[in-house]
């Protein structure tokens, strides 16, 4: 079968000061079945979110190829793209600033319908009725106003209008970061039972690394617009084979007093994005690099023949990954 | 030894509504805990719980129409609540600090690091300007910032969100206070970043036996860098205690609840979490404020519930648990 979304080489630059050029996305490939959700980690600046808008072309990709239910739509013309939405949607962060304040919400989950179906009024609103009471909202609700309803009730809203049109891939976009942590398990636990009804494929972006584990199928770790690793989500945090997914999964914090951390310490900054170093972009950083991985990028291989589990890192073959682990009392 | 007491704390929004009526947001309502040398106490809870108002009241730093109406704050014995405005300013910023949440909206934008580092030292501490500009180096050295001496012709603008979160504890730090309230120290840091900094004020309070409250949302940092915990919920403590005892013991349901909901213990397609909106601080119920999303609650929980000792400092604020 298909796979969903299968992107290949992705390239995303934007113009810098100076006529210079910051380099977001750097010939990034993946895939996503249908239901399955991929975690998207990594820390500010690496790509995340880019990555998410170019794929359902709220963005424009500058190179390699994005494949949607195996129709390239790359390069396809705004004019296009907009009836493609209705398959294709996304969920962001900040649910008080995703919705228009002045319509009811009613509307505001009816609106998907109105823009992509010729359903009459009448069966947008029992539609409306039905999805509110899918995410698990009062219809009582859908005749208030935004700023009426709470963090948590709203992006239940907003999951609502991704789901109305029955979309074959969701991105959602730190969904649960500005929630507070009894709500955001509600919206997880949302998450997984609409993932295994309407079987959309998922692309879950999110700097907690711990609602990540709990809701990715496979997991892709980036630095600096580059994909470092990308394997099962249980993998990545038993073994993470790259030295930056290593000091990444050693930084987690799990609720959990009695859970045992091995700490890595990262010296040094981020390099800008505008100025990359050849070879590894981790090389400035990481404790383990060798003359040669400043002179060589290296590409995704399987880690110890597994195809399952890839990391880009050329140590990884002779054995030489592992970084020192922090003493701390 | 006891460094912080504080002892049914409470605070409220006093103001008129458009009807001319005086409206009362109950913020906090009893708020009870204490904190040794050499400890750092995690004060967690969800939005609206009164986190950072129990630091800025007991900082002396309302502003109307927040007022304290009761309790104590007594700190090393003193009674901060109770004191003149003169007396808590010369010890704020000096014997005690407080880091406030988003660093780079904290620091002077008009001013270079290095000077606001000055500043703060020589407006407490008999110095001149070289002995302050020694020190101010020497703090930035000691909090892991490379080329400190450069780094103190910086302006905030230049700084990243973890330099500029460790510039405002460098400034707190200045004058060696004895007791140090950080609001949510790392939120919107990258999670390699959160660890250093949290390294940094652990080793610190281990190194120099200060006492620290680390206010967090984060049952993750609590977990790993908090000797004690205490819960809040609707401007009250309904549990405090021992760090790995409340979390394997967890009795007061609210922190029941918020413990189960963590990607650690969640289970999805599971027993669905209870989660909502905090209560109207305008119209709190009787008795137990959490009784109305509480799974365990019963008549009795109308009437303001206990705080019951469950041994080793162990406390819980409930009907429903025994001792």
């Amino acid at each position: 079968m298909t796979p969903v979304l299968e992107v290949e080489g992705l390239e995303k630059r934007f113009p810098a000061q100076g006529g210079r050029t910051v380099h977001a996305v750097n010939g990034v490939s993946f895939t996503i079945n249908a239901g399955e959700t991929l975690g998207v980690v990594g820390e500010s600046g690496s790509g995340k979110s880019t990555i998410g808008r170019a794929v359902i072309r709220l963005l424009k990709p500058d190179g390699g190829q994005v494949r949607f239910q195996g129709r390239d739509i790359t390069r396809l013309p705004e004019s296009a793209c907009r009836p493609l939405r209705s398959e294709m949607q996304m969920v962001f962060q900040d649910p008080w600033s995703a919705l228009n304040p002045r319509i009811r919400i009613g509307d505001l989950i009816a609106e998907p319908l109105l823009l992509h179906t010729k359903l009459p009024r009448g069966e947008r609103q029992d539609r409306a009725e039905h999805l509110a009471r899918r995410v698990r909202l009062t219809t009582e609700l859908l005749t208030r106003y935004p700023s009426e309803l709470s963090g948590g009730q709203l992006q239940r809203v907003c999951i609502a209008r991704a789901i109305a049109t029955n979309p074959k891939l969701i991105v959602l976009d730190e969904p649960t970061s500005s929630l507070d942590l009894s709500v955001r398990a509600g919206i997880l636990e949302l998450l997984a039972e609409l993932k295994a009804e309407t079987g959309a494929a998922m692309m879950f972006i999110s700097h907690d690394l711990g609602t990540v584990k709990l809701i990715s199928d496979r997991i892709m770790v980036l630095y600096l617009g580059g994909v470092v690793e990308y394997a099962p989500a249980a993998q990545v945090f038993a073994e993470p084979a790259h030295p930056y997914s290593q000091a990444l999964m050693s930084a987690h914090l799990p609720a959990d007093p009695m859970a045992v951390l091995r700490r890595h310490v990262l010296e040094g900054e981020v390099p800008s994005p505008i100025n990359l170093p050849p070879g590894c972009h981790f090389a400035s950083r990481c404790p383990v690099a060798v003359p040669d991985c400043r002179r060589h990028a290296p590409e995704l291989r399987p880690v110890h023949g597994d195809t399952a589990h890839q990391a880009a890192c050329l140590r990884i073959a002779e054995g030489a990954n592992r970084i020192p682990e922090l003493q701390h009392g | 030894m006891t460094l912080l007491s504080v002892e049914d704390l409470h605070t409220h929004f006093i103001s008129r509504d458009l009807d001319n009526q005086i409206r009362t947001a109950r913020a906090l309502n009893g708020v009870s805990f204490s904190l040794d040398a050499g400890r750092i106490l995690g004060l967690v809870g969800e939005t609206g719980a009164g986190k950072s108002l129990t630091a800025t009241s007991i900082m002396g730093l309302l502003r109307p129409p927040a007022r304290v109406v009761g309790g104590r704050a007594l700190f090393e014995g003193r009674d901060l609540l109770a004191m003149p405005e003169a007396e808590i300013n010369a010890l704020r910023g000096r014997d005690m600090a407080l880091v406030v949440q988003s660093p780079k909206s904290s620091l002077d934008p008009l001013s270079r690091i290095g000077d606001q580092l000055i500043r703060i030292h020589r407006a407490h501490r008999k110095a001149s300007e070289r002995q302050a500009r020694e020190r101010a180096v020497q703090m930035l050295a000691s909090l892991g910032i490379p080329d400190p001496s450069r780094r103190m012709q910086a302006w905030p603008h230049e700084l990243s969100g973890g330099m500029a979160q460790r510039v405002l504890i460098a400034l707190a730090l200045m004058n060696e206070p004895r007791l140090l309230i950080a609001d949510e120290p790392t939120t919107g840091l990258d999670v390699t970043v959160q660890a250093q900094i949290l390294d940094l004020l652990r080793d610190l309070v281990r190194r120099t036996g200060i006492g620290a409250i680390i206010i967090t949302h984060d049952l993750g940092v609590v977990a790993h860098y908090c000797d004690e915990m205490a819960v809040m919920y609707a401007g009250t403590i309904v549990e405090s205690g021992p760090v790995r005892q409340v979390f394997a013991h967890p009795a007061h349901p609210y922190t029941a609840n918020l413990i189960g909901a963590t990607p650690e213990r969640l289970k999805l397609g599971g027993a669905r979490t209870v989660g909502g909106p905090p209560p109207n601080l305008f119209r709190l119920p009787e008795g137990c404020a959490y009784r109305d999303r509480c799974p365990q609650a019963g008549a009795d929980c109308a009437t303001s519930p206990p705080d019951v000792a469950l041994g080793a400092g162990h406390i819980a604020r409930c009907h429903r648990v025994a001792a």
